[in-house]
């Protein structure tokens, strides 16, 4: 057989159609869905203000999301991410206003605090064989305990409000950083793709139509710069948004390209397999319970910024839930081995712009609650539809 | 190029194996027979490391060895297709191919030598994969097979044990892997199969070895046995 009946166009949409994997299209549908009825509905939805306060409302729950998705790449699940958060924006706030840490260190110990509890629900999952359903379910109530502890009586500290912290999530881009961010990112992209092609080529493996390369690099160009444009209209770009935006590619990054990534998904999809191949399965699985850890705790800072305060409800209420169903909207697999970290950034998107839509129209948020729920079970619908039809 | 003589191992009361012996010659497929229970899949378990035997010497060109575990057998270039096949559907084929030993620099995956490597190896089997960057869970049996046992050969072993390589096959999908194992033998690896299906066996072994009950129950050239002796022996109708 020559080589040639190998190839195929692999980027070629039409292609992901016929594999059933839908991917992130779906989504992006369901996100232009949400913009016209609320746009429609409310004037203000689609205002520079109203998006700007959108971005900063998604990073936080945005970053836990990113944690849950670590685990749920392993067919786990960590329900302690919410506790997880709040705690650590607790231990963070009391060194820093109480001991008067420097905030730099205040953070670091408190991350640091959040790699152990995720080294130690990694170690009961691995080594105690213990679900870690109820693992990270113990972790949930008995880290809430800690919080509530630590808060003691007072049950409330205040972040001062022009301290580093808060700051945080008080600092805009001037227009020119964020228009220079953009230029490197899409110039970053387009470089890439284009090495990777041509390396492709040279290798005579198929590669991706010319036109379909330059299509993708176009939309991440027109994509960046409309979220730039708007943004720029209000206050500016949120150093939150470019934190959880950074946090995402990086992770999308290290997922695809690095060995560690693979074996995840490896893990995610196979255990068995994956230790037959003599990959190490425990550590990727306490990595994993890590990495939510401390992706949990930093979106518990995140949160902490934005309200410049710690209280007994951080971390608590809805958060927790509300990170699995935008991993979950966001196209990741509850059975492991599907799923990438942008699911993290559009599922949060879905889930916030629902949230922010509702309360400008001054719905009650008893409908808030019943309307993501429908999301998330059309997502999940829609996923498993997909899935059935790839596999044969 | 690999010899096993007296293997014996014993599960309890129970003798799965009793002074077993078996000759593996590179280019050759031998084809491993017995009624369930025979103690095919020990003597199996015991070359690839999985099991350690009580007594018995296993030799590799000439060499006593001891095969203590899997990697120790993958080292010394035995390597096992097992029935399952412990593909990770979720992966493309490439990332199958390569698992546990992906090319990398540092940490960083190299995509395109890994896929280079596996389309020329998979086009010097002449496995016919349309995409090789499609998930495995979109491949039909016979591929998923053929590409577990390509994925066998990345190591460069010199022994590929194949467990049952036809059994949940269609009978096209099948003469494909038949195929694919005589590829292996032209590529000069020693190749053991282990098969129920007496018609796969004739089509593709030059020897056929008979386990019953634990012993060695006959050893047949293919080309000069009928199906009739090989049943005889699988049965212990001709004692």
């Amino acid at each position: 057989m020559s080589t040639d009946t190998l190839a195929r166009k692999p980027f070629a949409p039409g292609g992901l159609l016929r594999r059933g994997d839908l991917g992130a299209w779906p989504v992006v549908g369901g996100l232009l869905a949400i913009a016209i009825v609320f746009g429609t509905l409310n004037e203000h939805f689609l205002s520079a203000e109203n998006l700007t306060n959108l971005a900063l409302q998604l990073a936080a729950t945005g970053t836990i999301s990113l944690g849950i998705i670590m685990v749920l790449l392993l067919g786990e699940i960590d329900l302690s991410a919410g506790s997880v958060s709040g705690l650590c924006a607790v231990v963070m706030t009391i060194l820093y206003v109480k001991q008067g840490w420097n905030p730099m260190a205040a953070i670091a110990v408190a991350l640091g605090a959040a790699l152990a509890i995720g080294l130690l629900h990694g170690l009961m999952h691995t080594k105690l064989r213990m679900p870690s359903f109820v693992v990270t379910l113990a972790g949930l109530i008995g880290w809430q305990g800690l919080l509530l502890y630590l808060l003691g009586r007072g049950g409330t500290i205040n972040l001062p409000f022009d301290g580093f912290v808060s700051r945080l999530s008080d600092t805009w881009l001037p227009p020119w950083l964020a228009w220079t961010l953009v230029a490197v990112l899409v110039g970053g992209y387009a470089a890439a793709g284009l090495i990777a092609r041509r390396a492709r080529m040279a290798a005579a493996l198929p590669a991706a139509p010319l036109p379909w390369t330059v299509v993708k690099i176009a939309g991440l160009a027109v994509a960046l710069a409309a979220a730039v444009a708007v943004l720029s209209a209000d206050r500016g770009v949120p150093l939150l948004l470019v934190i959880f935006g950074a946090l995402v590619v990086a992770l999308d990054l290290v997922l695809r390209h690095t060995v560690f990534g693979r074996w995840m998904y490896a893990v995610g999809g196979n255990a068995e397999a994956a230790r037959r191949a003599g990959i190490n399965v425990t550590r990727i699985r306490v990595l994993a319970f890590v990495l939510a850890s401390v992706l949990a705790g930093f979106g518990g800072i995140l949160a902490a910024s934005r309200l410049s305060a710690v209280n007994q409800a951080s971390g608590g209420s809805d958060i927790l839930l509300m990170a699995i169903a935008a991993a979950v909207i966001g196209g990741t697999s509850l059975f492991g081995g599907r799923g990438r970290p942008y699911a993290a950034l559009l599922g949060i998107l879905v889930i916030q712009s629902i949230t922010n839509g509702m309360l400008l129209l001054n719905v009650d948020s008893s409908v808030r609650f019943m309307v993501t729920a429908g999301v998330l079970a059309l997502a999940v619908a829609i996923d498993s539809m997909a899935r059935r039809g790839n596999a044969r | 190029m690999l010899t096993v003589t007296g293997i014996s191992k014993a599960y309890g009361a129970v003798q799965a194996l009793d002074g077993v012996h078996l000759d593996l010659r590179p280019g050759e497929v031998v084809a491993l027979m017995g009624d369930n229970g025979a103690g095919k899949s020990t003597l199996v378990k015991a070359i690839a490391g999985v099991v350690t035997p009580d007594a018995g010497t296993i030799t590799v060109d000439g060499r006593p060895v001891r095969v203590a575990t899997p990697r120790v057998a993958q080292a010394l270039g035995v390597s096992t297709v097992y029935q399952d096949l412990a593909l990770c559907e979720n992966l493309d084929v490439v990332a199958n191919l390569f698992l546990g030993a992906e090319r990398r620099r540092w940490s960083v995956l190299s995509h395109l030598k890994m896929e280079r490597t596996a389309r020329d190896l998979l086009t010097s089997l002449d496995v016919r994969i349309k995409d090789i960057r499609v998930q495995v869970a979109a491949l039909s049996g016979g591929q998923r097979q053929s590409v577990a046992i390509a994925r066998a050969l990345v190591g460069e072993p010199r022994l590929v044990i194949l467990d049952e390589p036809t059994a949940a096959l269609g009978v096209e999908q099948t003469a494909q892997v038949l195929s694919l194992i005589r590829r292996l033998r032209e590529r000069g690896l020693a190749v053991l199969v282990i098969s129920h299906n007496l018609a796969d066996v004739c089509a593709v072994s030059d020897r056929v070895v008979v386990l019953r009950l634990g012993r060695n129950a006959g050893e047949f050239v293919t080309a000069e046995a009928t199906q009739e002796d090989i049943v005889a022996a699988i049965t212990g109708a001709s004692s």
